[in-house]
């Protein structure tokens, strides 16, 4: 059995890493960071923090070095989406291809070149500190379900749970994905654009009182949006919030990360997306509109100065 | 290099004008556009905080660069104790100091009328809590850059709108106004200062929170609503909540905020094709200092509160204001 990962950075290295210590799996991994490419095939992937691992998958920067592959695992950046899927189509087209990417939007995009997609939200997170090497932050599970409009069969969704949570990363097989993926995207919405714009990390900006009136309002409209979509959510994204800021105190998030770094944000996936399919069931969302513009507006900040 | 300190009170009379001793207290931007131009018609004597500040106004003047040029003399003191009289006190510090720096002048100047300056809403009421003097209302437009204790630059020349506020009459506002123009400032006499306070307020409101949060000087993006995600919408959701508030205060505005937004980003008052001016609250952040968000979104979102408005994208900006403001408290 042959698995892709289509973006191999923090949160693709995790996948990548775990499934190639698998005898039976062979794992391949496309990213277009040459020095992170070099340094897999090298010195193999390794992972650093609340777990250690060190495995060797293939990796590369060339999408036409890819076989057929069975399984594909996009963990882009939202704003890569298209153009990764786009050059590495081929290989899925007998395979299923699953997001595990942050906010929604990005399988409708993959659904676009494959035949068979798989819905993914997934709680572990990271930080590439070196090429070849990942700061593994935040243990947690993954839920992977069939893309309704264009789905992957059942037994192909539990096949992959089964390898992945075999490599290490505990994933789930559901019916309907989507209560888990709006609970994270709410969730989401809320914790990373308030934190971007605060530049204060996660638990410290949920426990302002001013920010968090902003929080919880952010996710009062998500819920709002996903009741009119017909999702029930898997957890009250409020609460996980609530539960989130001893675990998460002074974590960064990765629009955080982004935002520090001046590099552009996930912000159209998340808030972005959440302000799209309200538009789509005509449930105003100001407030994650307010966020989006904001942050929309403080990537414009960097251009100027770099005018 | 020549040296002032002394000159005061030998001066001779300025020309007749009945407004003949002025008082700038707090020598900022706007303070000190005020006394570098008023000087040229008036005796101007400038209440600072800083001692080194008030040495260096005395030893060289204060010089105005930018759309105009020329060095005035000024008298300056920190201690209230030490002003000569006025008949005019233009209370121009930062609405956050403005409590501060009026409070020593509590029970004097009696003969005098004072003129508020500052962004926002309520400066007036808070000068009133420190004596019954006449008051003048005003809103200012007029922009410029520091550089250093005693030079200023004039950048924007932009009109002061001033008119009555309660003990003076539209004479005095018109005396005021006269003084200013004769000075070489833009100024233009309402009798209702509240019209084009209100638009001031709503425009500052929407421009200065945006900015103090992102980061981005005011450019043309504040007016593009082309894409769903432009900020333009955001700017002019908050305008439209600000608008709703107006009208229910009974506020006609004297210009829509919308379109001072449109019109500074697209003219280029800067002389510069971009415009890209620094809101007030965008410095103060930059600068590490507390921003005027009480007196503008603040003042806002409590007048809407009062009346019953509601306006969530305002109060959106109110709390995340509030919350960089906090982070200077620890």
């Amino acid at each position: 059995m042959r698995i892709g990962i289509i973006g191999c950075g923090a949160v693709g290295s995790l996948f990548a890493a775990h499934a190639a210590q698998l005898d039976d799996i062979e794992v391949w991994a496309y990213d277009i960071s040459q020095e992170h490419v070099a340094a897999i095939n090298k010195d193999g992937l390794r992972l650093t923090g609340v777990e250690e691992v060190h495995s060797r998958p293939t990796a590369t920067t060339d999408p036409g070095a890819l076989p057929v592959l069975d399984f594909g695992i996009v963990a882009t950046k939202g704003m890569y989406t298209r153009s990764a899927i786009e050059a590495t189509a081929h290989a899925f087209a007998g395979g299923a291809v699953c997001s595990v990417q942050n906010g929604v939007g990005n399988e409708e995009i993959i659904a676009e070149y494959v035949p068979r997609v798989i819905r993914g939200t997934t709680f572990p997170a990271g930080r590439l500190i070196a090429p070849g090497l990942v700061q593994f932050d935040v243990a947690g599970a993954t839920q992977i379900g069939p893309f309704e409009p264009k789905p992957a069969t059942m037994d192909e969704v539990e096949s992959l749970a089964a390898i992945l949570s075999r490599g290490g990363m505990e994933t789930i097989p559901l019916g309907d994905a989507r209560g888990a993926q709006w609970t994270k995207v709410i969730f989401n919405a809320a914790s990373n654009a308030l934190c971007s714009l605060t530049q204060l990390p996660h638990g410290r900006a949920a426990n302002n009182a001013e920010v968090r009136w902003v929080m919880d309002r952010i996710i009062e409209e998500g819920k709002q949006v996903a009741a009119a979509l017909g999702i029930e959510m898997e957890k009250d994204p409020a609460v996980l919030l609530e539960e989130s800021i001893p675990v998460a105190l002074d974590h960064k998030p990765s629009m955080l990360q982004d935002v520090l770094n001046r590099r552009p944000t996930e912000i159209d996936q998340l808030n972005g997306g959440i302000c799209a399919f309200g538009d789509e069931t005509g449930i105003p969302t100001p407030m994650n509109r307010a966020a989006w513009y904001l942050v929309k507006g403080l990537e414009a900040s960097w251009r100027l100065e770099e005018q | 290099m020549m040296s002032f300190v002394g000159w005061w009170p030998e001066l001779v009379k300025g020309p007749d004008v009945s407004l003949d001793e002025v008082c700038i207290i707090g020598a900022g931007v706007i303070g000190s556009l005020c006394a570098v131009h008023l000087a040229r018609e008036a005796q101007v004597s400038i209440l600072v905080r800083r001692q080194e500040h008030a040495r260096d106004l005395n030893e060289h003047g204060l010089t105005v660069s930018g759309k105009s040029n020329f060095t005035s003399r000024v008298y300056a003191v920190t201690d209230a104790a030490e002003l000569p009289d006025f008949s005019l006190g233009i209370v121009a510090t930062k609405a956050t100091q403005l409590e501060e720096a009026v409070a020593p002048l509590k029970g004097r100047f009696g003969d005098a009328a004072f003129m508020t300056i500052q962004n926002g809403i309520g400066a007036e009421q808070l000068v009133a809590r420190y004596g019954d003097w006449p008051l003048i209302s005003s809103v200012t437009f007029m922009s410029g850059i520091r550089h250093g204790d005693h030079h200023i630059e004039y950048e924007l020349d932009t009109a002061t709108w001033l008119g009555p506020y309660q003990g003076t009459s539209i004479e005095t506002a018109r005396d005021v106004g006269d003084l200013f123009v004769a000075s070489g400032l833009e100024a233009e006499v309402l009798p209702d200062v509240r019209p084009a306070q209100w638009s001031k307020l709503i425009f500052n409101h929407a421009v200065n929170s945006v900015a103090a949060v992102t980061d981005l000087p005011h450019v043309a993006l504040y007016a593009r609503r082309g894409r769903p995600s432009d900020l333009g919408w955001l700017v002019a959701g908050l305008i439209d909540e600000g608008k709703a508030t107006a009208a229910a205060a009974g506020v006609e505005l004297f210009e829509d905020p919308w379109e001072m937004n449109v019109e500074a980003v697209t003219t280029g008052q800067t002389d510069s094709e971009q415009y890209a001016h620094v809101p007030s609250m965008l410095g103060d952040i930059r600068a590490g200092r507390k921003t005027e968000v009480e007196f503008i979104t603040g003042a806002l979102v409590g007048e809407a509160d009062r009346l019953h408005i509601d306006v969530p994208l305002s109060r959106a900006m109110y709390q995340l204001l509030r919350a960089r403001d906090r982070s200077y408290d620890d």
